[in-house]
């Protein structure tokens, strides 16, 4: 399997995908982060739908992760849109043949890309933290928020969390896309379902239906990227979404294992 | 020989059914280890869908396979000794061609000095960090070519590999195959050019509507043909009382180049020399003439019923 990891991460490394997924992120995380020092005094909020996140909560120790945490969404956006169109794209060029060829074991060559997707999602994961935290520090005498306790241990801790449940997080949203990947075959049909999915039909479902947002699968990776929210606790949303991410994987496993290469 | 086997593709009562349809049915052949083999059959006559099951990309409904001594149903133990190129060359486009291959050299642990001497040997050295999309069709063959050799195979199973390429790269592909041959690899090649099959291979497997109906000897199949007597009279003027006397002997012939083509037994072109002279009809030359396996395809592959 290390073979496929390091084959795989051949083809992501490329500069136009690797740049190109960097850029968005980095734009994305940047974006937010400014947002939340830059709207502080603006009465229409400075976070999500309108939240208001004021001076006194920014100064806390995890203050430091507000903007890092708040990208996750984005970020978990940009992960499906990854992983679905690095594994439809081997139906659409034919290349799943070639790699079947050279790795045989389906399983393998499925746990390789999902590793090698997973290293890609870790680094911009970090780089969107690294960016967040930097942008937090310089805006934040700006928006005159004390980071005096960004420094302490306890900040260090919630950084630490943060970044791992943003990660699991992404790599959440990465699968869904991943399955939707295989299921359809096509880069295009792949990430606009799962993004019209995540970002209109949720939502819409979130807006009519008051008890949507608990058994949603986005709203549930999102709220593990969030560490939690008053409504659905940090424990609920993990274990549906690791409820979710094993009925998904099994399926879309069991799909590909199966499935004829007829194309 | 490998290993004491001497098959390199062993295929017995093997049937790929979709829903009621056949796409091969309980198809029989054998192809020697070290030889060239041509694959042959009209479109939809199974060839691909067989290429497939033999690697392992799609399951069997019936009967067995097995490759270089393995099961087909247990791909993990022949494909690393299997170079293939299905259905024509499928890379990245935005990648260039050394490091397409570069994957494919990572994913089956061969390594990576054999890509720049493959890239050398298909003739694509100079192109080799240019992107994949930017390659012309005979490009892309070669490249396919070159990913299938990278396991330093002992079967080598190429679908279409002259698809595309100028007279030239046919040629420089024929030669490739025969010095592959040379080394001892078994190579199975499907193409649309009967000509070059007939050039290349000493074995041949003949499908129509998904049932095999010849796999031998390439010889074998075009001996069993029956031949023609071409015959050019000295006077052009000549060619039709020589037609006549033909049809009169009870053999069926026509012009054609100003030529007569006499359906025959090769045995009775003395005969027919002999009544020529008799006629009063000079023969310039008389010549028996095989058919070519573009001949005894259309024949094949049209006719009903057959078999091997």
């Amino acid at each position: 399997m290390i073979r496929v990891i390091f084959a795989e991460l051949r083809k992501l490394r490329r500069p136009t995908l690797f740049f190109g997924t960097l850029g968005s992120v980095v734009g994305t995380s940047s974006l937010v982060t400014s947002l939340l020092y830059l709207l502080i005094d603006k009465p229409g909020g400075n976070s999500r739908r309108g939240a208001h996140i004021s001076r006194e909560i920014l100064s806390a120790p995890n203050g430091l992760t507000f903007g890092f945490a708040a990208s996750a969404g984005l970020l978990g956006i940009v992960a499906l849109c990854v992983f679905a169109a690095q594994t439809a794209q081997e139906y659409t060029y034919g290349t799943l043949r070639n790699l079947l060829v050279r790795q045989p074991s389906r399983m393998k060559l499925l746990l390789g890309k999902l590793v090698s997707m997973s290293i890609f999602q870790m680094v911009i994961v970090i780089v969107s933290g690294v960016v967040s935290i930097v942008l937090s520090f310089a805006l934040a005498p700006h928006a005159k928020v004390s980071t005096d306790l960004w420094s302490s241990s306890t900040a260090i801790s919630a950084v630490i969390h943060t970044t791992i449940n943003v990660y699991i997080s992404a790599i959440a949203f990465g699968l869904f896309g991943m399955a939707l990947g295989l299921l359809l075959r096509s880069p295009i049909s792949s990430i606009s379902i799962g993004v019209l999915w995540l970002l209109i039909v949720e939502g819409i479902l979130g807006t009519v239906w008051s008890t949507a947002n608990k058994w949603l699968p986005g709203s549930q990776f999102s709220n593990v990227a969030q560490g939690g929210s008053t409504e659905i606790s940090y424990s609920y949303s993990m274990a549906a979404t690791i409820i979710y991410l094993v009925v998904i994987s099994v399926a879309a496993a069991t799909f590909f294992k199966k499935r004829d290469v007829a194309s | 020989m490998s290993n004491g086997i001497s098959l390199a593709i062993e295929v017995d009562d093997l049937s790929k059914k979709y829903g009621d349809y056949y796409a091969l049915s309980h198809a029989t052949f054998h192809v020697p280890i070290g030889t060239i083999c041509g694959f042959v059959g009209p479109n939809g006559s199974g060839k691909t869908t067989t290429i497939r099951m033999l690697l392992g990309l799609i399951g069997s409904s019936g009967g067995t396979g097995k490759i270089l001594g393995e099961s087909i149903g247990d791909p993990e133990k022949y494909l690393p000794r299997v170079g293939a190129m299905i259905e024509g060359p499928a890379f990245y486009p935005a990648l260039s061609g050394k490091e397409n291959l570069n994957v494919l050299a990572t994913l089956g642990g061969f390594p990576s000095e054999r890509v720049n001497t493959l890239l050398q040997k298909v003739g694509l050295a100079d192109r080799g960090e240019s992107k994949y999309k930017t390659y012309s069709l005979g490009m892309k063959q070669r490249l396919g070519i070159a990913a299938a050799l990278l396991p330093n195979p002992q079967l080598l199973i190429l679908d279409e590999p002259t698809n595309g390429l100028d007279p030239a790269g046919i040629h420089e592909i024929r030669e490739l195959l025969r010095s592959l041959v040379q080394e001892g690899i078994t190579v199975f090649v499907s193409s649309h050019l009967l000509s070059e099959i007939q050039m290349i291979s000493e074995y041949l497997v003949m499908l129509r509507e998904g049932k095999v109906i010849f796999f031998g000897k390439t010889t074998d199949l075009l001996e069993r043909q029956r031949p023609t007597l071409v015959v050019k009279p000295e006077k052009e003027s000549d060619l039709e009382s020589l037609r006549q006397l033909s049809e009169s002997l009870g053999h069926k012939a026509k012009v054609s180049n100003n030529q007569l083509h006499i359906d025959a037994e090769s045995n009775w072109s003395a005969p027919f020399n002999k009544a020529a002279f008799e006629a009063g009809i000079t023969l310039a030359s008389i010549a028996i003439v095989l058919p070519t396996l573009e001949e005894t395809f259309f024949e094949m592959t049209s006719a009903q019923g057959g078999g091997q």
